[in-house]
């Protein structure tokens, strides 16, 4: 019985690895490349949906990056040269376990990361959010612009999802090692990105938390539109 | 009797007796013609003036009363209440309750022309005894003219007029190591591509708008720096001032292509205007405002590892006058 349990406990992961190889060849290859290896260079023939194949080698990537881009939605990616934005994944949860599994098993490199956000601290959690986040994702993670990209709203990633966002740099994020930002430190940044999905909206209405503009367009296009109408309605003039 | 009580009671006093004094006066001729009263309009006036002491008497309780939820709010309903009784009163006062009357008046005749001509030919005529015109009215503007420039010498106390070289010095000079936040010197080892670093001088006023700056790592072979630049960047390791040449804001966004082939370069943006400079040209301008490149600070790696600048930065820091802090200290 225990042997039996054991082989299965073995057994399981194998299987999914190879299908995640069979999906992998299907949908990941032509950019890819053969077993993770990378199309480093745009002359490679055109593969799988005619897509001109060209993306980073997955070698040593490890779990974290491969699960993180796959429940994004950020892969499968139709043309390699867009930048790739959130979207409901079209595999399933068992097949992007095993595409996971598949990529981790390709050359090591990180596991997925289990952030504890009940751990950190929100005001360490800010000032550390201010000091290497915010310039991009905006002080309440709202995302933003930065030149020739978007950046991404942070209000609908999980924890885990930061987490790993933190350690990949996908895209054009950099990318930050446990010596510059501690896991601790994470865990503060992660508890953070949490609160700040939900602020407390003292002042009434938040306007999307993004800063002085929604505030002054309500000011120019409707405070003061009022105010007109109203001096205008009060300020009749008699008629001559 | 307090002395609360006894202030109320002379208030109270003071008051009734204000009402019930009539002074008597002659009837005189009236200026604006009587208006009929109107009652209704009274007592909506009246309303309004209670609704909005209700209004404002709301405030305190709220401002007392924890337990209301979302208790901002309501403060900013009660206030903003009060004050629209008030201006709804004061509308229905100027319309319906002041007595209005409509005035004309002509404009006056037009001057005589004769007089006028007058007044120029009298003119022209008392100034008969200046022979030498131009002499003295070139003397009266050299007058005029130092007078003003006196006037406006203040001005440059509000900035650099006689001495500018302080703003040409930063805390930057050679051998000066890097260190970060909180002081520990950066290790050339410890410095990875794909992130940026915030830098500061070891020892020196960190306040200083040539104080901190920006560190990241590109593959060497990335790099294509300016001329003469030639070993300023040790192992690939860049460092520039993190004050944007345009507006003074902090350089805090790094772009850092993940896969270069389908991605843009690697860029420093300022998220104030999204100037965006290059790292591995010597941090010429991409896009943006900004009128100059970011100056690039000429580094060193010492016998333990350590960076260390290697000289001052490439051009000047920042926007403008960015030594004002630095001289406000002297002065």
């Amino acid at each position: 019985m225990t042997t039996l349990l054991l082989a299965l406990a073995v057994a399981v992961p194998t299987a999914a690895a190879a299908n995640g190889r069979s999906l992998y060849a299907e949908n990941c290859l032509s950019c890819h490349g053969v077993a993770g290896q990378g199309v480093l260079s745009p002359s490679h023939a055109r593969g799988v949906l005619g897509v001109r194949g060209l993306g980073p080698s997955l070698r040593g990537v490890g779990a974290l990056s491969a699960d993180f881009y796959l429940r994004t939605g950020y892969m499968p990616l139709i043309r390699p040269d867009v930048q790739p934005s959130r979207k409901r994944s079209p595999y399933s949860e068992a097949q992007i376990e095993a595409l996971v599994s598949y990529v981790a098993s390709l050359g090591g490199g990180p596991a997925i990361p289990t952030p504890h956000p009940e751990r950190g601290s929100l005001s360490d959690g800010l000032s550390l959010f201010t000091a290497s986040c915010a310039g991009c994702h905006q002080v309440v993670a709202e995302g933003g612009y930065v030149t020739d990209a978007r950046v991404p709203p942070l209000e609908h990633d999980s924890p885990v999802r930061i987490a790993e966002a933190v350690r990949t740099g996908p895209y054009l994020m950099p990318r930050f090692s446990r010596t510059q930002i501690s896991d601790r430190e994470l865990n503060s940044i992660v508890a953070y990105v949490q609160g700040a999905k939900h602020p407390d909206d003292r002042g009434g209405w938040g306007l999307g938390h993004i800063g002085p503009v929604p505030e002054g367009l309500v000011t120019w296009f409707i405070a003061a539109v009022a105010l007109v109408a109203i001096c205008i309605l009060i300020g009749g003039r008699e008629k001559t | 009797m307090s002395g609360i009580g006894r202030w109320v009671a002379a208030g109270l006093v003071l008051l009734l007796g204000r009402l019930r004094r009539r002074p008597v006066l002659e009837p005189r001729e009236r200026i604006v013609p009587p208006g009929t009263a109107d009652r209704r309009a009274e007592w909506i006036l009246v309303l309004l003036f209670v609704l909005a002491a209700l209004s404002a008497a709301a405030f305190p309780v709220v401002y007392a009363v924890d337990a209301i939820p979302h208790q901002t709010q309501f403060l900013g309903l009660s206030l903003g209440l009060a004050f629209a009784f008030l201006a709804a009163a004061s509308v229905l006062i100027g319309k319906r309750l002041i007595v209005t009357e409509e005035l004309e008046e002509d404009y006056p005749p037009p001057e005589h022309p004769v007089e006028q001509e007058e007044i120029e030919q009298l003119v022209e005529e008392s100034g008969d005894r200046f022979t030498r015109k131009r002499l003295i009215a070139i003397s009266a503007g050299a007058a005029g003219a130092a007078l003003g420039v006196a006037m406006i010498t203040p001005a440059a106390s509000l900035g650099p007029v006689f001495d500018v070289s302080p703003f040409f010095q930063t805390p930057w000079r050679r051998g000066r190591r890097l260190v970060d936040e909180s002081g520990k010197p950066f290790r050339a080892t410890d410095v990875f591509e794909e992130t940026f670093y915030t830098a500061f001088p070891e020892g020196a006023d960190r306040e200083q708008l040539g104080a901190p700056l920006v560190v990241v790592r590109l593959s060497p072979g990335q790099l294509d720096l300016p001329d003469g630049r030639g070993g300023w960047a040790p192992g690939g390791i860049l460092a520039y001032s993190k004050i944007c040449t345009h507006a003074g804001c902090a350089v805090a966004l790094y772009r850092k292509p993940l896969f270069p082939p389908t991605e843009p370069r690697p860029a420093l943006v300022c998220p104030c205007h999204y100037s965006t400079f290059d790292p591995a040209r010597g941090g010429k301008v991409l896009f943006g405002p900004a009128g100059r490149p970011l100056p690039q600070l000429p580094l060193a790696i010492d016998a333990d590892g350590n960076l260390r600048a290697a000289g001052n930065f490439s051009g000047a820091i920042g926007p403008a006058w960015w030594g004002v802090r630095n001289r406000g200290a002297h002065s």
